[in-house]
């Protein structure tokens, strides 16, 4: 975003929403913040939809405080419930259709690319377990293997939710859910491996129990696909509403699944991978100091 | 690479001295191309269209276009033209039969979104059974999508199709995809002269900024900006958000009526159009035609010619002016379905005018006796 860019124009001030004119004073455009910051900024999402106690909307909000490059980022969503708040959400974003986002986000990379060639424009895929295991999976891993330049981040709720709750790739086995009436019959797919094996150089597993480190693995995610090649963040969100637990408990439920071993917090990082965020981090401690 | 000028479309259309070479109807997209200036086009294989996208995949190698590549099938090709025109840039693509139905659900999506994407359809046969031999049958499914259509009958139209739709779909008030539309293998893959404007010449660059939507690139405000939100709330106010978009698509395709005129000359061509008898088609039917209505006129018979070059926007008012002075329309067509002669019936007074025939399909060719048998029953 060209500097000075975003800012109302004079006489408009008392007709523009609260909201934006916030974006304005106190959004996080061309500074440093990120999670830990939460509460001091204007955060990029505003007032979204999805249900009370929702995983995803807080992942959601953790994702986007998360951004190293706000100004400068382009998200690609696909059809279902996180679709529902990028109506709200103040950075350039696109829906297309259910299941092709990674094909968008690669024509749009690569428009992106041609056109500011000098300038960091980061594209991040952000869809549901449904969006990415089964409908969109042929794209989403052809992108990987082309070593497209983008990161996508799966929002893993475990089910189709906005659709009604029916089974997906990513439901745990022996789930009895709409469409698998008698429960589950496979287990969930492997997408970190699959993503490691396909050819992306940074591959983490979080959830938006733990914060501060789903801020990072998001920075580290959208930093290494600047210049190294494809990354993968599957963040688990289990959904309340269709698995029936109270909107309070998500959390708790989070650390539950952690605690019997069937949601792991995992990183992969390539060696290319390892050694430029050695760099930039070693950079920015330096900095710091 | 040849060193390009950028010139005014007009002056590359119309003013440009032409030279005729010897060339297939792909090597004619792909002169178009060379001349469009095209930031991106991404190729997915089908015959009879892969030719042309191997020869636009030349020109990128040449430094004609910036960006290209093979993606991993149409849908997902439809899917990438479609962010990277959301991202500012001139895109190309091209596919044909089976392809054009994989693809299907973007071209709704390409209309909706207002993207000026230029995509040419290299027509063939529709499975089961499989058959790669031409056929227009896809033109039926494609006619309700938003996007603009023209048929070409021939390499000449082709070229000269393909480069004027990035003008026409990049308008302002237009601002919605183009598809060109072209029978395989008949036009694909025959040679012919072609007229072609000199190669050192190329459209002017495609300017993001003048879209009548916003580019999703982050340099222009407001930045809470979704492209396309959803409309899909059970109020009233979301059925007419929605119903008033379709209508807005539709209203561009009938803006898009002025452009055509200028860069294509007309919505259609007419020879003898004062004639009792007509036939009227569209692509290479047009050529069969021609040879028929020749054949007929050297018989003393008085019979006309209409070439359908624009489908969308349909030349409504000009069918139903020429059909109001004949007393008989032959539609020829190389489809099963006869999609073109349904077009005509709905905008016509008197349908009874209108003869659904003859049609050939599967990849057969259409003698012009067959047309010529039909001409001389409308005289028995």
């Amino acid at each position: 975003m060209i500097k000075g860019l975003f800012r109302i124009s004079p006489g408009f001030e008392d007709v523009m929403p609260a909201e934006y004119k916030e974006l304005v004073t106190t959004g996080p455009y061309g500074r440093e913040v990120g999670v830990s910051d939460l509460g001091t900024f204007k955060e990029l999402i505003e007032e979204h939809p999805l249900c009370a106690g929702c995983a995803e909307s807080l992942a959601l909000r953790l994702i986007l405080a998360s951004l190293p490059n706000p100004e400068d980022t382009v998200i690609v969503g696909s059809t279902g419930c996180s679709s529902l708040a990028f109506s709200q959400v103040a950075v350039h974003n696109i829906h297309s259709l259910f299941g092709n986002q990674n094909a968008v986000a690669t024509g749009l990379k690569r428009a992106l690319r041609l056109r500011f060639p000098d300038k960091v424009k980061d594209v991040l895929v952000i869809a549901g377990d449904g969006a990415t295991v089964d409908i969109g999976l042929d794209m989403v891993m052809q992108s990987w293997f082309r070593r497209e330049l983008i990161t996508t981040i799966m929002l893993d709720n475990e089910v189709y939710a906005n659709t009604g709750g029916q089974e997906s790739g990513m439901s745990p086995q022996g789930a009895v859910l709409n469409m698998a009436p008698l429960g589950k019959k496979f287990p969930k797919v492997a997408l970190p491996e699959i993503a490691r094996e396909a050819g992306c150089v940074y591959v983490a597993t979080i959830s938006p129990d733990l914060p501060r480190r789903l801020g990072k693995v998001v920075r580290r995610a959208i930093l290494v696909a600047r210049e190294i090649g494809p990354s993968y963040v599957q963040i688990f969100c289990p959904c309340p509403t269709n698995f029936k637990f109270r909107s309070a408990e998500v959390l708790q439920k989070i650390r539950e699944r952690q605690k019997e071993g069937t949601f792991q917090v995992r990183e992969y990082v390539s060696p290319e991978a390892e050694a430029y965020l050695a760099g930039l981090e070693g950079a920015k401690q330096r900095e710091e100091q | 690479m040849t060193t390009q000028q950028v010139v005014a479309p007009e002056y590359l259309f119309f003013e440009a001295e032409r030279e005729r070479q010897f060339m297939t109807g792909s090597e004619a997209v792909a002169e178009a191309v060379k001349r469009a200036n095209i930031d991106m086009a991404i190729s997915y294989p089908i015959t009879p269209q892969s030719e042309s996208m191997h020869l636009v995949g030349d020109l990128y190698a040449k430094g004609y276009l910036k960006e290209y590549f093979r993606g991993e099938s149409e849908f997902a090709v439809m899917a990438a033209v479609a962010g990277a025109a959301m991202g500012g840039v001139r895109v190309f693509t091209a596919t044909g039969g089976p392809g054009t139905l994989r693809a299907f659900e973007m071209f709704p999506t390409w209309a909706g979104a207002r993207l000026p994407i230029v995509c040419a359809f290299l027509t063939r046969a529709v499975n089961a059974p499989l058959s790669i031999q031409p056929d227009t049958l896809e033109m039926a499914f494609m006619l309700d999508t938003g996007i603009l259509m023209f048929h070409a009958e021939n390499a000449q139209d082709l070229y000269d199709m393909v480069l004027k739709a990035f003008v026409v779909a990049e308008q302002t008030d237009v601002h919605i995809p183009v598809g060109v539309f072209a029978d395989g293998f008949f036009v694909t893959h025959t040679r012919e002269q072609v007229a072609v404007a000199p190669a050192d010449l190329k459209l002017p660059p495609y300017n993001p900024y003048y879209a009548p939507v916003p580019v999703m690139d982050m340099e222009n405000v407001p930045v809470r900006q979704m492209r396309d939100p959803f409309v899909m709330k059970s109020n009233f106010i979301s059925y007419a958000a929605h119903a008033s978009w379709q209508q807005e698509i539709l209203a561009a395709q009938e803006r898009a009526r002025k452009h055509v005129r200028r860069y294509l000359g007309d919505l259609l061509d007419t020879e003898h159009a004062e004639a009792p008898v007509l036939v009227m088609a569209a692509g290479t039917a047009v050529s069969q035609s021609r040879e028929a209505v020749a054949a007929a006129r050297r018989e003393g018979l008085e019979v006309g010619l209409v070439k359908l070059k624009s489908l969308r926007p349909f030349p409504r008012e000009e069918v139903r002016v020429l059909a109001r002075q004949a007393r008989a329309l032959i539609v020829p067509e190389f489809n099963r379905v006869g999609w073109l002669s349904r077009e005509i019936k709905s905008v016509v007074e008197d349908t009874t005018k209108v003869i659904d025939g003859p049609r050939v399909f599967g990849g057969m060719t259409m003698p012009p006796e067959l047309i010529l048998a039909q001409i001389r029953r409308c005289y028995a």
